[in-house]
């Protein structure tokens, strides 16, 4: 709950193409059996990572070039379907802390903003640039400036948006929204008197 | 200027804006099952806080439970299932929430129960760990699929932090032809908004179509609204609403003053919304999915359309089909009733009609899940179970089954099911090389008797 503030994320970048993908493809549910969010690291994108026997089939964040990547790049609508927050937990304990894409489902958004990992925007055109120039420099650093809402790479600067709401929360290290909603408990308690129902 | 019910609600349930500029916004009823919630508890105990409305909390279990009847009995084979079954039997106990449990047969999939049980009611505010919490809405109430740390929030509060949605009026005009149902209305709206049309948007679905549709119906349809990006869907309640939720368990005592409310939060005629969208229900015919998300779904005359993007090219490599395939004809290995989306009594019901007395094809393997055990009941009372088994369906325990394999019911290899449930995702049922053909009960009939995907209308003559 005390979180630091996220103004820039900084590592390399691993693109990850294709639009739609769901969190079934990031965490497939088989691996949601589980009371704690510990393993799930090593799940992030199973099916798509490994054969049936457990062997790599060479999907990009086991690539040699991007292993160690803490930067996704994708497509639009990243994160569709369920709502399991195991798919940002995956994402976030493979050690990725941000995602370029084009577009995100909501429920996926707002979890990842609540772990800090910044999803921000990016047109068709920066990602397509982003993800060729990843790819010739594999090893160099992004830089995601959340404050200023841009991406730098390889001596270039590109636009990106990320939502106001969580752009302030990274800023000022409040995404985990847990202690401001207990700051409002007796408000709370106050509506939850107004409601017209009730199930006692 | 007259407001939508989900402004009202959203009014009525808002406690302030918090500092980060998002809404602290009241659940009026939250739901948990064993996959999401866990974790959620997990992090209440290491902060050591209290749940703040434990009688506005209602567990079930459903997502792994084995719905064969001899692989539930306790401890369950799978230890991992069995832990998370405990997991949350403890959370529940040690905080004084209700737990609709299989002892005292109140339990089935979350989205089922709530509604059966009547906690889910008009002009609330719900949440749930689960993405296809929008089918309350069907109710005239907003509910949110929420995520684990949220459902921490709720637990610990009552409230999420949470922005405002845009509205999206989703008109179905007219009447649908015979043999065409809910479900096909839910995927044909899909193919025509997009998977990521309603980000950002809350559904409100209407129009004759809608007004004259069952609760079970319209709940189907709510039930999807995530499929098309939106995170939330709801219908204005009516007199079909409140008939559906009279002398249900929870209902509420003061039903006038209930009504009263009720009434008091639909969507006014002058509502300002920000997008209307029109269909016409004569134009939609019986569905089937092609592709690998739920808007890759055609009407069953239709071809599989030329490929003119990234995703559509991924499905066929995926599913094995080609661009001008028709569905129609293609052979299935699995047919699969049940889910939240079709687990329902009166899919069941429409169902067995066209079961009854024809046979499961040969090599099909097909499944009848209820979706709770009151639907099990109420389906065996009217002898339903006994239609679907002499034709040769697994008759099965309530539970989400097959929809995501997070049990034993799984595809194997690159199977093909028919499927009435609501997501075609790569991998989705069990089998990362398995393919899911998104169906209405009654298309799913037409393929477990047919072995292929065909024309419910035809093969059972109805509507001609």
């Amino acid at each position: 709950m005390s979180l630091g503030p996220i103004k820039q994320v900084i590592g390399r970048a691993v693109p990850v193409p294709g639009d739609d993908i769901d969190t079934d493809r990031i965490i497939p549910a088989r691996f949601l059996k589980c009371v704690v969010f510990d393993e799930l690291g090593g799940q992030l994108f199973y099916d798509v990572r490994f054969d049936s026997e457990g062997k790599s089939i060479g999907h990009p964040i086991d690539k040699p070039q991007f292993v160690g990547a803490s930067i996704i790049i994708s497509g639009d609508n990243f994160g569709c379907g369920s709502s399991r927050e195991h798919a940002p937990q995956a994402i976030k304990r493979a050690g990725f802390n941000a995602v370029i894409a084009g577009s995100y489902a909501e429920i996926f958004f707002g979890n990842c903003t609540t772990l800090g990992i910044v999803c921000a925007v990016a047109e068709k055109a920066v990602r397509d640039e982003l993800m060729k120039a990843v790819e010739a420099n594999p090893a160099a650093e992004m830089v995601l400036d959340v404050e200023g809402s841009k991406v730098k790479f390889n001596g270039k600067e590109y636009a990106v948006d990320i939502k106001p709401n969580a752009k302030k929360a990274f800023v000022e290290g409040s995404y985990d929204s847990l202690a401001e909603l207990l700051n409002g408990l007796p408000q709370v308690r106050e509506l939850e008197k107004t409601l017209k129902y009730s199930f006692v | 200027m007259g407001k939508s019910l989900f402004q009202k609600v959203w009014d009525a349930h808002t406690v302030r804006v918090l500092p980060n500029g998002q809404t602290q916004l009241f659940i009026g009823m939250h739901l948990i099952h064993e996959v999401t919630s866990p974790q959620a508890f997990a992090m209440l105990r290491e902060l050591n806080i209290k749940v703040a409305f434990p009688e506005r909390t209602f567990a079930t279990v459903d997502h792994i439970i084995p719905t064969e009847g001899d692989a539930r009995k306790r401890p369950l084979a799978d230890p991992m299932a069995e832990e998370m079954f405990q997991a949350i039997e403890r959370n529940t106990k040690e905080n004084g929430i209700t737990f609709f449990n299989p002892e005292t047969e109140r339990q089935g999939v979350v989205h089922i129960v709530g509604p059966e049980q009547g906690v889910t009611q008009p002009g609330t505010t719900i949440a749930c760990g689960d993405s296809h919490t929008a089918t309350h809405g069907a109710f005239g109430a907003i509910a949110f699929g929420i995520g684990t740390s949220q459902v921490r929030d709720v637990l610990a509060t009552q409230t999420m932090s949470i922005a405002p949605f845009k509205v999206r009026k989703v008109e179905i005009t007219g009447k649908l032809n015979e043999g065409v149902y809910a479900k096909d209305v839910i995927l044909y709206i899909i193919s025509k908004l997009g998977v990521n049309g309603g980000i950002g948007y809350a559904y409100e679905f209407c129009g004759d179509v809608i007004k004259n549709m069952s609760m079970e119906g319209r709940m189907t349809v709510c039930n999807m609204a995530i499929e098309g990006g939106a995170r939330v869907g709801y219908i204005n309640p009516d007199e079909t609403t409140y008939a559906y939720l009279k002398g249900k368990p929870y209902a509420p005592k003061d039903w006038d003053k209930a009504v009263a409310y009720w009434n008091s939060m639909k969507s006014d005629a002058d509502a300002v919304y920000d997008d209307v969208v029109t269909f016409k229900g004569e134009d939609i015919e019986p569905m089937v999915t092609w592709g690998i998300t739920p808007e890759q779904a055609i009407g069953i005359s239709q071809s599989i359309p030329a490929v003119s993007n990234e995703v559509m090219a991924e499905a066929l490599e995926y599913t094995g089909f080609a661009a001008g395939d028709k569905m129609d004809g293609k052979k299935v290995d699995v047919v699969f009733i049940g889910s939240c989306t079709n687990g329902r009594i009166e899919d069941f019901r429409e169902a067995a009609k066209y079961a009854k007395g024809r046979k499961v094809a040969a090599g099909v393997r097909a499944l009848a899940v209820p979706g709770s055990y009151n639907v099990k009941k109420q389906a065996e009372a009217e002898g339903l179970d006994k239609i679907f088994i002499e034709a040769g369906f697994e008759w099965r325990e309530p539970g989400c089954s097959m929809c995501l394999a997070m049990n034993p019911d799984k595809l194997v290899g690159r199977q093909i099911s028919a499927s009435t449930s609501n997501r075609n995702f790569k991998g989705r049922q069990g089998s990362s090389t398995g393919r899911t053909l998104l169906v209405s009960p009654v298309m799913a009939v037409a393929a477990a008797v047919t072995g292929t995907i065909t024309d419910a209308r035809k093969v059972f003559g109805i509507g001609g």
